[in-house]
């Protein structure tokens, strides 16, 4: 049997907390926009449930532990094929078990998902660095991402801290929603067109006066930091790949 | 904000770039109502030059004009280049408005000596006063101390700084008076000696009293150019140790001489030594974090580090009579001088072989570099014990064919 859900993380729990009430054996567990259609399967579509959802996370967190389920979250932003599957083995283990597993690294579950969380660490740490914002006339410091996973939920913590006075909006053109703070809390936002949204140069006429000089500012800091005798590309993309360059003006030969 | 601006930021960037301290962890300040910013410990890197090195602090000279004449630096009197100076109020705001976008963690402002040292030092001051203060910055903010100033002035920068540094520049007093001849160790010292004294002092007063202010919270730091002046490795590393040790330095910082200057006090090299300052900085890791004398790395019969092998493999082959060591019975101290174990490993080896004897699988999974260890090491179920054979051969193996990348001191060559 086939289970698809909403695409959201509720929704994934809904969906096994789904297969313990009906107490059926799945093949698979897949966000309905990836479904294949097939001549043998018909899928059955699970609805989100929050309440359902809450009680698979205690039921995880009571069996293992917090961290459990917070490893469980992150991965699940990684959108990875399979990844459904994954956390789906991850809890019937974990429902199966006496002990904690969350750290039982010898297990091949356990052990692929700290692998991914690491990966989404690395991806979240490179947004705290290469995320540049642009000040719009309105006061807004306003950046674009396109992160290789949807790590989006995972910034606001860092940003509130380091800018607590100050509205900034960072926007994901990929999956084409945002966090916005307005000096007091986060929300997410959708754009109905972001088709125009682009990492460089917001238009000329949102922008406030000085956006372009400082961004012209930094590029010629950056440029002029550089000690071309002891220039080492390789270890410089080993510490910028090339994909990451887009989000830095310092990057771009010209405006 | 204009083109001057834009000249200025071009000409004190350049000149402040060859100082390498440009780290900007070690501090803990957090985020104030209204205000701007925080620093949690580890800094960021927001970008990183085309040599690999990270930028994380807008790193400038307030000016480069200056009454000194050293002759290992291009600001010096007599060097013919352009001269600026920053206004309090533009620096203020470059530091601001890189902040806000994200493009910074803070401000490593350091100056040349125009007037004099005071008149300098109050300027460096004011700029970490007024974003404190005025502006409510949290970021990371490092000031150097200038060498002569006055311990009223070096306090308040402590006040306001996380993090200061005097220069030693030169490894040796005698070098340092040929090439800056109106520079001497006592004024480098007084105020690292006022630091050493203040932010030991505040500490043990925020122990009992909570409320005490910040003073320098990332501690102080200092730099030395290695390559202008002839001092060996075995001076350079034990000046740092006592730096370590005497006046409880952070870091010190070693920058191979970049050869930018025409004056003949110093040497024309074709290239910046590269491998060799990563070789001190390898030592200084020994010492700090490896329980290494410096006596162990370099003393009077190996008074140089070896260019070719790291310091630890050197030490290693030094003295096989210490090896093979079993991973099982020996202690943290004697782990950790094996060639391919880190402190990490080290620390997962100890606590792992409480709950069996550790074979040569669980070192692998331990993170173990067995292509170096192994000729180190015993454990439950593999005798190595090569290092029977001369540890020259082994010193072969280490160092062809595939040679170390040069030039990078981030530190993860010990594998
Ligand atoms: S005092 Fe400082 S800025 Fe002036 S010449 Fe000497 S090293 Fe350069």
């Amino acid at each position: 049997m086939v289970l698809t859900y909403d695409g959201t993380f509720e929704g994934l729990l809904s969906a096994i907390f789904e297969t313990y009430r009906l107490k059926i054996a799945v093949a698979e567990i897949i966000p309905k926009d990836e479904w294949q259609n097939s001549l043998f399967e018909h899928p059955t579509h699970v609805a989100t449930n929050e309440e359902w959802a809450k009680r698979v996370l205690i039921g995880v967190q009571k069996k293992s532990s917090k961290k459990a389920t917070k490893l469980l979250y992150h991965c699940f932003l990684s959108e990875l094929p399979g990844i459904s599957m994954l956390i789906f083995d991850f809890i019937k283990k974990s429902v199966n078990s006496n002990i904690d597993i969350t750290d039982n690294f010898g297990d091949d579950t356990v052990l692929q998902l700290h692998q991914i969380k690491k990966k989404i660490g690395r991806e979240v740490h490179r947004m705290h660095a290469f995320v540049r914002f642009q000040c719009t006339k309105d006061d807004i410091y306003y950046s674009v991402i396109e992160p290789d996973f949807n790590v989006l939920p995972l910034l606001n913590d860092h940003f509130e801290k380091r800018y607590p006075a100050q509205e900034w909006l960072i926007y994901d053109v990929k999956r084409h929603y945002g966090i916005f703070y307005n000096k007091d809390k986060t929300e997410y936002i959708t754009f109905e067109d972001d088709t125009q949204l682009q990492y460089r140069q917001l238009n000329e006429s949102v922008l406030d006066e000085s956006e372009p000089e400082y961004q012209i500012l930094w590029k010629s800091y950056f440029d002029n930091v550089n000690i071309p005798e002891r220039r080492n590309m390789k270890l410089h993309l080993q510490h910028v790949p090339k994909r990451y360059w887009k989000y830095l003006s310092e990057k771009r030969a010209q405006f | 904000m204009n083109e001057r601006v834009k000249e200025k930021l071009e000409i004190l960037s350049d000149a402040a770039k060859y100082d390498v301290s440009c780290s900007s962890s070690g501090s803990n300040r957090k985020n104030t109502k209204g205000g701007l910013g925080n620093s949690n410990g580890v800094g960021i890197c927001h970008s990183y030059t085309e040599d690999g090195r990270c930028v994380s602090l807008l790193k400038i000279l307030l000016t480069n004009h200056c009454i000194f004449d050293c002759a290992y630096c291009v600001s010096r009197r007599s060097n013919d280049v352009k001269r600026a100076a920053f206004t309090v109020q533009e620096v203020v705001d470059l530091t601001i408005n890189f902040y806000r976008r994200n493009y910074i963690e803070g401000l490593f402002l350091s100056s040349g000596i125009f007037k004099d040292v005071d008149y300098t030092m109050e300027r460096l001051v004011r700029i970490a006063k007024e974003l404190r203060t005025k502006h409510k910055f949290n970021g990371y903010i490092h000031l150097k101390a200038i060498p002569g100033a006055s311990d009223e002035l070096i306090h308040e920068a402590g006040l306001y700084a996380d993090r200061l540094s005097v220069n030693l520049e030169i490894p040796s007093e005698m070098s340092l008076k040929k090439v800056a001849p109106e520079k001497n160790y006592k004024e480098v010292y007084k105020p690292m000696n006022y630091l050493t004294g203040a932010i030991q002092g505040f500490k043990e007063e925020k122990t009992a009293i909570r409320s005490t202010p910040k003073f320098a919270p990332a501690g102080q730091s200092t730099q030395m150019v290695i390559g202008a002046t002839p001092e060996n490795d075995l001076t350079v590393l034990n000046l740092a140790d006592n730096l370590y040790q005497q006046q409880q330095l952070k870091r010190v910082y070693y920058s191979g001489y970049v050869p930018i200057s025409s004056d003949n006090r110093v040497p024309t090299l074709k290239q910046p030594p590269v491998i060799r300052e990563n070789r001190l900085y390898q030592a200084d890791w020994l010492m700090r974090f490896y329980e290494f004398k410096v006596d162990e790395i370099v003393n009077e019969v190996h008074p140089e580090l070896d260019l070719e092998l790291d310091p630890k493999a050197a030490y290693a082959l030094r003295n096989p009579h210490l090896f093979p060591i079993d991973v099982n019975n020996a202690t943290y101290h004697e782990i950790l001088r094996v060639p391919g174990v880190g402190v990490r490993s080290a620390k997962k080896i100890v606590s792992a072989r409480r709950h069996g004897k550790l074979r040569f699988d669980n070192l692998k999974k331990i993170g173990v570099v067995l292509k170096r260890a192994r000729f180190f090491i015993t454990c439950a179920d593999k005798e190595f014990n090569l290092l029977g054979k001369d540890p020259l051969v082994i010193r072969q193996i280490f160092t062809a064919p595939s040679r170390q990348k040069a030039g990078f001191n981030q530190l993860s060559l010990f594998g």
